[in-house]
């Protein structure tokens, strides 16, 4: 399956841009999973852990984000936060 | 003629200025860099913020209940001005064009009968527009300890501007910054911030048939209330990237005239120093000779 392109953007700069196999964030109203060609969402992010899989099982990165908000489409994933770091 | 040691007086003087200006210039030009590549930085965040904004907004109807920061006060009388100028002078024209940009709308509003009050964000600005519209400054935000302008900075700045909108103190804000073009050019900019202009709602409308089947979670009317003071902070926060950016360039270009002016006036003065050195010689030797020849 192809991968998912994930793209982490605060104000201050384009944090990450990369592609990876499973983005999970933290919706306002519940985690979710994002993988490669998920349906057009848009959604309110609370702060919390982002978790990013490279591959079904593993866990490359958790970041820490504060606010802000995630959008999925064609193109792939791209979570505006206000503020992030490495957790 | 002024006399051979208050010439050189003179051009150490200049020469020491001269120093001055150099260094300073070089630190501007570093500094550019650095508010270049932060305001670089900063473009990404903005450009997704306004396009999900704009097709955000033509996907809910503007109604009584829609949030104020999009939908205004329903009335346009008061204004409120947000002059965005620098904490240091010596920039050229830098602090004086966005000022100048804030008067004339000050200006034309104030024909147009509407009140207006000014927001002042840096010091700048301040002395000449608390002469010229007395008692109009509502607040001023001081930066002076900023280094580095951080999201957080901004943030506070629009928090503050949307709790006096809400506090129904104004009913429009407009933002004063100068847009960086380069380091020669800074266009300086008006750019309304509150209400959210309905400009960018509409040329969303185009963009939004494209992804007309995004799901939202919760509601659109949610996350765009969730957006709009988001919003405001963002473009606070570029205007103060770009006007770092702008005053840094000013600042280069204005010391580099400066270093200039002061080479040109060194050599000038080295020049009637010389002159007046050799008059000196002339006239000593001419009353030798004539001394001589008297005998």
């Amino acid at each position: 399956m192809a991968d998912l392109h994930f793209e982490l953007v605060t104000p201050e700069k384009l944090l990450r841009s990369e592609d990876v196999h499973m983005v999970v964030v933290p919706g306002t109203e519940g985690d979710f999973g994002v993988l490669a060609g998920h349906a057009p969402f848009m959604s309110v992010i609370r702060s919390g852990e982002l978790q990013v899989y490279s591959g079904p099982n593993t866990v490359s990165a958790r970041i820490h984000v504060e606010g802000g908000f995630a959008e999925v489409n064609e193109k792939g994933l791209t979570v505006l936060a206000e503020a992030a770091s490495d957790a | 003629m002024p006399s051979l040691k208050s010439l050189k007086v003179r051009i150490t003087s200049v020469k020491s200025t001269q120093k001055i200006t150099k260094a300073m210039k070089m630190v501007a030009a570093a500094k550019l860099r650095r508010a270049q590549q932060a305001a670089e930085a900063g473009r990404p965040y903005a450009e997704r913020l306004s396009a999900v904004m704009s097709s955000l907004a033509s996907k809910v109807t503007i109604g009584p209940e829609s949030p104020k920061l999009l939908a205004g006060t329903g009335s346009d009388q008061r204004h409120l001005l947000v002059v965005a100028t620098s904490e240091r002078g010596l920039a050229g024209a830098f602090n004086s064009n966005i000022v100048k940009l804030a008067r004339k709308t000050a200006d034309e509003l104030i024909a147009q009968g509407k009140d207006v009050k000014f927001y002042l964000i840096g010091k700048k600005g301040r002395a000449v527009i608390a002469r010229l519209y007395p008692g109009k400054i509502v607040h001023q935000v001081d930066q002076s300890h900023i280094k580095n302008i951080a999201f957080s900075d901004a943030h506070e700045v629009s928090q503050d501007l949307i709790k006096r909108y809400e506090g129904g103190e104004f009913d429009v804000a407009h933002l004063f910054f100068a847009k960086f073009q380069s380091a020669l050019a800074q266009i300086p900019t008006e750019l309304q911030i509150i209400p959210v202009p309905l400009a960018a709602a509409n040329d969303g409308a185009a963009a939004a048939g494209a992804s007309a089947a995004v799901e939202y979670e919760p509601d659109e009317e949610a996350i765009l209330t969730e957006l709009l003071p988001r919003n405001v902070a963002v473009q606070l926060f570029r205007a103060m990237l770009e006007n770092a950016a702008s005053e840094q360039g000013s600042r280069m270009t204005a010391m580099d005239n400066a270093t200039r002016n002061a080479g040109d006036m060194i050599n000038r003065l080295t020049i009637q120093y010389n002159r007046t050195r050799q008059a000196a010689i002339t006239t000593e030797l001419v009353e030798i000779i004539s001394g001589a020849e008297a005998l």
